[in-house]
């Protein structure tokens, strides 16, 4: 039993760690903006492509993972000063749109400087390599992923904490003006969200690319759908929420695409249901289910509306 | 201002019809072929082969008059939303017949509206039988689904020696679905077990499927889906060390996909149109003007190895020819009626029309196998079905 099932668990996992690092740029956006930044699971496989380019042009990898990581934080930090900035005062729809305007963006550009072609990732040596683990062959960046996104998870959490820009942070997505009124350099706390929403989306990206290889131009919209299904699961502004929602929703996805076979080793079926088919259809089945039963999410504050 | 503005605008506009007027007659061919989305690196190969068949006869003679030879392109992006709306593009172009698409889903989309036009259309290597069926304007130069469902099931069966297949098709894809339908019933009626699944679009996610496969110890992984996927797919089973047979359909014979099984020890097999090395002078002069044309070489994925898209292409556009000579005419409708009995003997082999369904009378299909240590195909063995 343990055997059939301890593939899915890997690879949901794994996915898991993935969905979580993306899942945190919409979450902190959405905590200090009020935004939900639909160019954000766009900016992650911009993220991927530039990587390529750079890969190709011949220069060593290390300066390549370096240089990816610096041009993708400075593609959020320029998304936000050039599409949302602009329109702060605006009512809140006018800036969804813009997002929604991002994202087609820079999946035409993509498709235009690709040519539609798909992109192969280059192989990061290590987490490319094959491992076995309890007689189940894996890449080493399926380990190595949710050990990277619980590292980043904690550090991010002690920033907000501890420091003084995520106290600002803080005091921000509590109330946006009466921080401004007391001295908050708010432009900086929102560039600042941006940046780190998209260095752990360009972290993301090298973990989920090195798995999955391909890189085309809506390679970011699935991931980016799940991600934010994942950060309003755990109750969109929470980081952990969004962490620990993405874990659940990449291993429950992946379980459900083994379940048949699991059913069928241990006997309770005796032929394929076809039960994999409905893997993507059970992920937004659950968010419905958790919204209605719980509006805000797993861990998602509460909201009392003062008259 | 204005006026000079005005009056500049309207020269633009009568220009380009002056500078058209001295020249030859035009006659103009949609290409009709995703440049985009998840098939776009098979739509631009099967593009390359009428380009190049373009550049080598650029000119016919319709009715005693020289007529120029236009391509004119259309991108479907692979989506059957966005087939109609380019199938539209060419029918206001005003074409005289179309060629392609690569992709049956897209190719039934766009049907429709040659059908309204009255334009006939030639697919190139849709092979799902719904393309043709029903219709007396649609026709096609490969072979059918049935047919290549058979062979590959054949093959599995009695030559690769497995009991068990495990199918794989992207849901709402009727080339996939079509084609894993076809091979699941011959499979099944040979004596062997299939297990067939489907994924939703967009995934990328496929080795909770290939740990499948391997739970139902299956001898063969039959996915016959889009490019995109399907390099996806090679490259999490070279990271599972899987052992059986990756088994292939014509979409899977794309550069692309032969580039990700380089350096792994996967046993990957596809069926499909044409061989290199079958027609040495096409071969020959194709692989010139790939690497002469930077663009060219870029759009078949960086090298110049010939995929049977490209000859497909070729003989697609020279079928196209045929038919306007026949026709003795640029009028689509004439076209149309003159396509039915065409015969033309191309690189990839004899194509004529069957009547009533417009498909090509094929009855062979090649069997590959990738050679993962220097980036090619490897010839297996040329497959029947009596």
């Amino acid at each position: 039993m343990f055997k059939t099932v301890f593939p899915y668990l890997l690879t949901g996992i794994s996915v898991g760690g993935q969905y979580a690092l993306i899942a945190i740029g919409y979450t902190m956006v959405y905590g200090i903006l009020r935004l939900i930044n639909f160019a954000h699971g766009d900016v992650f496989m911009v993220a991927g492509i530039v990587m390529v380019y750079l890969n190709a042009s011949g220069m060593p990898l290390w300066l390549s993972i370096l240089l990816t990581l610096l041009i993708t934080v400075i593609i959020g930090f320029a998304i936000e000063r050039v599409a949302y900035k602009p329109l702060r005062s605006a009512p809140r729809m006018s800036i969804m749109i813009s997002a929604i305007g991002v994202s087609y963006t820079l999946q035409n550009l993509v498709l235009y400087i690709t040519g539609g072609l798909n992109q192969f990732y280059p192989k990061i040596p290590f987490i490319s390599n094959t491992v076995s683990i309890f007689g189940v062959n894996t890449k080493m960046v399926t380990l190595v992923t949710p050990v990277l996104t619980a590292i980043l998870v904690v550090a991010l959490v002690q920033l907000i904490n501890h420091t003084k820009i995520g106290m600002a942070m803080r005091a921000v997505s509590k109330d946006f003006e009466t921080s401004q009124l007391m001295g908050i350099k708010i432009n900086s706390v929102i560039s600042t969200t941006f940046i780190i929403g998209s260095f752990l989306a360009a972290v993301g990206s090298m973990l989920y690319f090195t798995n999955y290889n391909t890189v085309i131009q809506t390679s970011g919209s699935m991931p980016g759908l799940k991600a934010f299904v994942a950060a309003v699961f755990g109750g969109i502004g929470s980081i952990p929420g969004a962490v620990i929602g993405a874990f659940i929703i990449g291993i429950c996805e992946n379980i459900i695409k083994g379940l048949d076979i699991i059913l069928f080793k241990s006997g309770i079926t005796k032929q394929n249901l076809g039960l994999a088919t409905f893997s993507d259809a059970f992920t937004f089945a659950l968010l419905i289910v958790i919204l209605v039963v719980k509006p805000t999410g797993l861990f998602g504050e509460k909201t009392t509306d003062k008259v | 201002m204005k006026k000079i503005l005005a009056i500049l605008l309207v020269l633009m506009m009568v220009l380009p019809t002056v500078a058209l007027a001295d020249d030859m007659p035009v006659v103009k061919i949609g290409v009709f072929e995703p440049a985009s989305g998840d098939n776009g690196a098979g739509g631009k190969q099967e593009m390359l082969g009428m380009q190049y068949a373009n550049l080598e006869t650029p000119t016919v003679v319709i009715g005693g008059t020289e007529y120029k030879v236009q391509l004119v392109y259309a991108d479907n992006g692979s989506a059957t939303d966005k087939a109609p709306s380019a199938a539209s593009e060419l029918v206001n172009q005003q074409v005289s017949v179309v060629l392609g698409s690569y992709g049956s889903g897209v190719s039934i989309a766009g049907s429709p509206i040659f059908e309204q036009a009255g334009i006939p259309a030639i697919g190139v290597t849709c092979t799902n039988p719904q393309v043709t069926l029903g219709n007396d304007h649609y026709f096609r130069i490969c072979f059918l689904d049935p047919f290549q469902g058979t062979i590959l099931a054949n093959y599995a069966y009695n030559t690769l020696n497995v009991q068990v297949a495990y199918c794989l098709a992207e849901l709402g894809n009727d080339y996939d679905v079509g084609l894993v339908h076809n091979f699941k019933q011959a499979f099944e009626a040979l004596g062997g077990m299939v297990i067939d699944e489907t994924f939703p679009t967009g995934t990328s996610d496929f080795t909770s499927y290939i740990n499948n496969a391997i739970g139902y110890g299956a001898g063969v992984f039959f996915a016959p889906c889009s490019i995109a996927y399907t390099t996806l797919m090679i490259d999490q089973a070279a990271g599972l060390g899987v052992d059986f047979t990756l088994l292939g359909s014509d979409t899977w014979d794309n550069n692309k996909v032969l580039e990700s099984t380089v350096g792994t020890n996967l046993n990957v097999m596809i069926s499909t149109f044409y061989q290199e090395g079958g027609n040495k002078e096409f071969d020959e002069g194709f692989k010139a003007w790939l690497n002469s044309d930077a663009e060219a070489l870029t759009n078949n994925g960086g090298n110049d190895i010939v995929a049977a898209m490209s000859a497909m292409g070729y003989d697609a556009y020279y079928v196209a020819l045929e038919a306007l000579k026949a026709a003795g005419t640029t009028d689509s409708k004439a076209v149309n009626a003159a396509l039915w009995n065409v015969v033309y003997e191309g690189v990839s082999g004899k194509i004529a029309f069957l009547p009533e369904t417009g498909d090509a009378d094929r009855n062979e299909a090649y069997i590959k196998k990738a050679n993962t240590e220097n980036e090619s195909w490897d010839f297996v063995a040329v497959a029947t079905v009596d």
